[in-house]
């Protein structure tokens, strides 16, 4: 093993440019999301974009120090930093104060900080300090249950927390699992599962429980050779009409009704423009609204206007699809898309296990958020109230985000030095 | 190292690629080509406001102010944007009840959801005050500006006309208008709306959405600006009208006066009248049922759609028609009775009598002979054509036809037509005897009150009148809406209207009328005292001074008041002194005429008290607007 030379030596700026592109992206469409006449300066720090501005700074110097620290240090303290994260999620459950339904806040003064978006980075540390031990084996029904532990653990903080939101975002490590050698069919049993659900609210029980039987009996018929296939085939059926009946506790008894009512209007079986569905119709009039280009910087009524609530932190992708229209909005999408390729990419060229792992982890969790953020946004997923990363007003995540991937750019440019 | 290989990450990237491509498709679905959006961002955004202009001021000739505008507003509500609000908070700010509230939240949803409706209309400048304080509490709801309109003076009533809203004919047949707008019904607002009105102009501005405004949509460029009305300055003599007004009170009967020198309406009064603030705002159909429902009917007007049989008065063209066709002349007299079969025309008590005499005395024998040679002359070949040719003198001086004055509703009268007679009668049954007391102003006649002002206007100026109106300056120019500097003469030539004038000068002088004398002014006047089928005498009187550089023509109609001299006499001549000195000296006179109580019908529907005959014996010259004190005011109601 060699020293490194310069802390920028082996950096990998394409990752450094993504980032700084999003940032500052962000940056300029929370000032239009937040504009007022009264405050037109960027840097009026009374205002959103002002006080963004003031979290990139600071991101900027995290990202620093981050490259400071000697690569070796975080994968050594994966656990130490995983323990103590979960203990601070902890104590927010006892001392935070509750705003708007969720006790997620730490607040020191007048700072405050959002524990669950640096509980994402640590989850990801442990997980990928766990699966890169040697004679860790996915196959193996020990590391499955570990594995799923240092996932879950967190999670249920987190929603005990009631911040749905960021509990939900650690579903996304089922693809570092997948990609260190969990079976397809937890990815393909999901997705059906998923399928499963959405029909189940939306076909009547009987004829969807008829249709599955069905299906079983035609796939019987087809493949009863073995007594093999007959069981699975049994299994399955069963498995499936099994959901389909928990379906309908599952939304009623144990979703909230806020939650409940988004999904129905998700699924169209709720018109409600003025509640429930208010956020996702004004949205979508901003976006749809937005035309090809855009109507132009500063220019969005809806934005301009207020119209979509929450505008510069999970609603900030309407910004660019009013403002920007749909070059705005397919020129960020391919931007994010970039990125996770290139993220895939070096994690992929990685020699130690750790950091490929680590690396798929900050993909999976940069996915997800990008899949929910925009897909609620423009009505495709519900509304789950979780920033667009890198862009959303807000400087917790933003911190988090930053962290997540300028310990993976340390990392990587560590690549060198690391035998395995 | 264990690397399951590479069809992970493919997997991996495929998801999020797969992911991506439905988002850009969805994504341009709903920006490229769904329009929709684009429409309700507009809708979100964007408030047609419009601008009402201030409605024309009206003065009178003195400069008096006789109506302008009060602010209110409007309280407007668009039902879609109403989210859930402080129900209880609102109500008690605007003072209405939940149950209201509720009701008038359906009726304007069901109007429509996404166009704005008047919630509440006509607050006043003091709740809404209050009100817009906590307007960005109230998603949904904003305010518009309106006017109301006030009468200062609480007098000419009929002549101010009053306005109100629009209703769907209306709208259907003018585009301009728009439901909620205002339009004058009658009166001035009604035949001057277009230059009262001025012009709706629409703002366009964009709001948040707490629906506060922004500013104005793309600098303005779609923005239409208000044209604000006209004022109009009335030929009334607001003073003149009130006072006559106060003469009248208690009686049934008009009174107009007209300057014959311009043909401007200097009063004209119609009782009993009403305080026209009855008919403005929030109140304004209920007061209306009221006043309908008054069996003396105060919203008629008398002085220009009242049939009355002109009596005395006719005497006048009558003896204008005959002279110029040299029937009769100066010195022209008749035997002392008018006999028909075995009917018989006689008069009062008095000297035989040349026409000047006759016109001095009244004389009722005289112009009935004096009907007779005209229609029964040889010279026309047969009563027919000779009736055609004094009914063609009859209506050069105005009558059975509208003078067209600039007020709506003005009805043309009656003088019958030959063919009336022929069919009433059959043709050739019928002569002068049949149809004498048309000589004398009495049978199937009808004239009235405006029509008689005119004449008289006719005989001051000898042989011309100009139309008569109320209205002399739109803006700061003269009004040029109607041919109003035109002289209209009649077939009769300017020196035999002397003969009429001296006739006229004795009767109150030396004659009928010596009550309606004052000062050393040249008074030229005629007494009528109009049989009518319905009750006593209705109580005429015409008259104009100076005689030399005539001012004022008055003609005054008291319904069953019995002689023309008792009453309609002395209230003329009150409101002659009262123009032409501008004040009134003969107080006894004043003070009797002031009294006088001559209403046939108690307004029990009204229970008015100050409408009981016991009030009658005291004097309160502000009566009329005592009534209005019993009906509902404009004012809101306290809390």
């Amino acid at each position: 093993m060699r020293k490194q030379n310069s802390i920028f030596e082996n950096i990998d700026w394409v990752l450094v440019v993504f980032y700084l592109v999003l940032v500052l992206l962000g940056w300029i469409n929370i000032y239009a999301a937040v504009y007022n006449e009264e405050h037109k300066n960027i840097f009026d720090l009374t205002q959103n974009y002002g006080r963004q501005m003031l979290w990139i700074g600071t991101s900027l110097v995290i990202g620093l120090a981050i490259l400071v620290i000697d690569g070796k240090f975080y994968a050594a303290f994966s656990f130490p930093i995983y323990i103590v994260t979960m203990g601070i999620l902890l104590v927010v459950l006892v001392i935070a104060r509750d705003v708007q339904g969720a006790r997620s806040w730490i607040e020191i003064g007048s700072f405050k900080l959002q524990p669950s978006e640096f509980a994402k980075f640590a989850t990801n540390m442990a997980l990928a300090k766990y699966l890169s031990a040697l004679g860790i084996r996915m196959e193996d029904m020990k590391t499955k249950i570990t594995a799923g532990l240092i996932i879950l653990f967190p999670m249920a903080l987190v929603l005990l927390q009631n911040d749905t939101g960021s509990a939900l975002v650690f579903i996304a490590f089922i693809f570092v699992l997948y990609r260190e050698g969990l079976s397809q069919n937890v990815l393909i049993f999901g997705f059906l599962a998923g399928v499963l659900f959405i029909l189940a609210l939306m076909v009547p029980n009987k004829i969807l429980i008829g249709i599955i039987g069905g299906l079983g009996f035609v796939a019987y018929l087809l493949m009863r050779k073995t007594r093999n296939n007959i069981i699975v085939i049994l299994i399955i059926t069963a498995l499936c009409t099994g959901i389909v009946f928990s379906v309908d506790y599952a939304f009623n008894e144990i979703l909230q009704t806020h939650q409940r009512e988004r999904i129905e209007v998700l699924l169209g079986k709720r018109s409600d423009p003025k509640g429930a569905g208010y956020n996702v119709n004004q949205s979508l009039i901003a976006i749809g609204s937005g035309g090809l280009t855009g109507k132009g910087f500063l220019q969005g009524t809806q934005t301009k206007y207020d119209f979509v609530p929450e505008q510069s932190t999970d609603f900030i992708f309407c910004t660019v699809g009013e403002e920007w229209g749909f070059v705005g909005t397919a020129f960020v999408l391919i931007l994010f898309t970039l990125l996770l390729y290139r993220i895939v990419f070096i994690a992929e060229r990685q020699r130690s296990t750790y950091t490929r792992i680590y690396a798929y982890g900050v993909a999976s969790i940069l996915f997800f958020h990008l899949m929910i953020n925009v897909g609620m946004a423009i009505g495709l997923a519900p509304v789950i109230g979780i920033p667009l990363p890198f862009f959303s007003y807000g400087g917790s995540s933003l911190w988090g985000f930053t962290v997540l991937l300028f310990v993976l750019i340390k990392l990587d440019s560590y690549r060198m030095y690391i035998l395995r | 190292m264990y690397n399951p290989g590479s069809s992970q990450r493919i997997v991996f990237l495929g998801i999020i690629t797969s992911v991506v491509i439905i988002f850009l498709i969805r994504l341009f679905y709903v920006q490229v080509i769904n329009e929709s959006y684009s429409v309700s961002a507009t809708n979100n955004v964007l408030r047609y406001i419009t601008d009402y202009p201030a409605r024309g001021m009206i003065y009178d000739r003195k400069g008096k102010i006789v109506a302008f505008n009060q602010a209110v507003y409007d309280l407007m509500v668009i039902p879609k944007q109403v989210k859930e609000i402080d129900t209880l908070e609102f109500c008690k700010l605007l003072d209405i009840s939940k149950e209201s509230f509720i009701d008038k939240m359906k009726k304007a949803t069901s109007f429509s959801r996404m166009k704005a409706s008047t919630f509440e209309k006509q607050i006043s400048a003091e709740s809404f005050a209050t009100f817009q304080e906590k307007l960005y509490k109230f998603q949904g709801f904003y305010v518009q500006p309106r006017t109301l309109r006030k009468y200062p003076n609480n007098t000419a009533a009929h002549v101010l006309g009053y306005i109100g809203e629009v209703n769907d004919e209306l709208i259907a047949k003018n585009p301009y208008y728009r439901i909620g707008d205002y339009i004058g019904i009658s009166g001035i607002e009604q035949s001057y709306e277009l230059e009262l009105r001025g012009r709706r102009g629409v703002r366009i501005v964009m709001v948040d959405v707490f629906n506060r405004e922004k500013g104005s949509y793309k600098g303005g460029i779609y923005d239409t600006i208000a044209i604000a009305g006209q004022n109009l300055v009335a030929t009334l003599d607001a003073d003149l009208q009130s006072y006559g007004e106060q003469l009248l009170q208690n009686k049934i009967g008009s009174v107009v006066a007209i300057e014959p020198q311009t043909g401007e309406i200097l009063a004209m009064i119609s009782s009993p009248s009403y305080d026209p603030n009855l008919l403005v705002g929030r109140v304004r159909s209920k007061n209306y049922g009221y006043l309908l429902r008054d069996p003396n009917k105060p919203l008629f007007n008398r002085a220009m759609q009242a049939y009355y049989p002109p009596g005395s008065t006719f005497k006048l063209t009558n003896a204008l028609a005959a002279l110029q066709e040299g029937i009769i002349n100066i010195n022209t007299s008749f035997p002392h009775s008018f006999v028909v079969g075995s009917k018989s025309v006689k008069c009062h008590s008095h000297p035989p009598v040349a026409l000047e005499g006759a016109i001095q005395y009244s004389c009722n024998p005289y112009f009935c002979n004096t009907f007779r040679s005209f229609v029964d002359n040889r010279k026309y070949g047969s009563s027919e054509n000779g009736y055609r040719l004094w009914r063609e003198y009859q209506m050069s001086f105005g009558v059975g036809k509208k003078i067209g004055v600039d007020m709506p509703h003005e009805l043309k009268g009656l003088i019958p037509s030959v063919e009336f007679y022929d069919k009433y009668y059959g043709k050739g049954h019928w002569k002068a005897s049949t149809i004498y007391s048309l000589g004398i102003g009495q049978g199937e006649l009808g004239i009235n009150p405006m029509q008689m002002a005119n004449i008289i206007c006719i005989i001051a100026n000898k042989g011309y009148y100009y139309t008569p109106h109320v209205i002399k300056q739109i803006g700061k120019k003269p009004n040029t809406t109607r041919n109003l500097g035109e002289r209209h003469y009649t077939k009769v030539s300017a020196e035999n209207f002397t003969i009429i004038q001296d006739g006229m000068q004795r009767v109150v002088e030396a004659g009928t009328a010596r009550i309606a004398r004052f000062d050393s002014l040249v008074i030229c006047g005629k007494t009528g005292t109009a049989q009518n089928p319905h009750g006593k005498d209705h109580s005429l009187f015409v008259a104009f001074a100076p005689r030399n550089n005539p001012k004022i023509a008055i003609a005054v109609m008291v319904e069953n008041a019995g002689f023309g001299a008792t009453w309609a006499a002395p209230i003329a001549s009150l409101m002659m002194e009262k123009y032409l000195k501008d004040s009134v000296k003969r107080h006894d006179l004043e003070e009797r005429m002031l009294k006088g109580y001559l209403l046939p019908l108690q307004n029990k529907s009204l229970e008015n008290p100050a409408l009981k005959v016991n009030d009658s014996t005291q004097v309160k010259p502000k009566n009329k607007k005592d009534s209005s004190v019993a009906l509902l005011t404009n004012k809101k109601k306290k809390k």
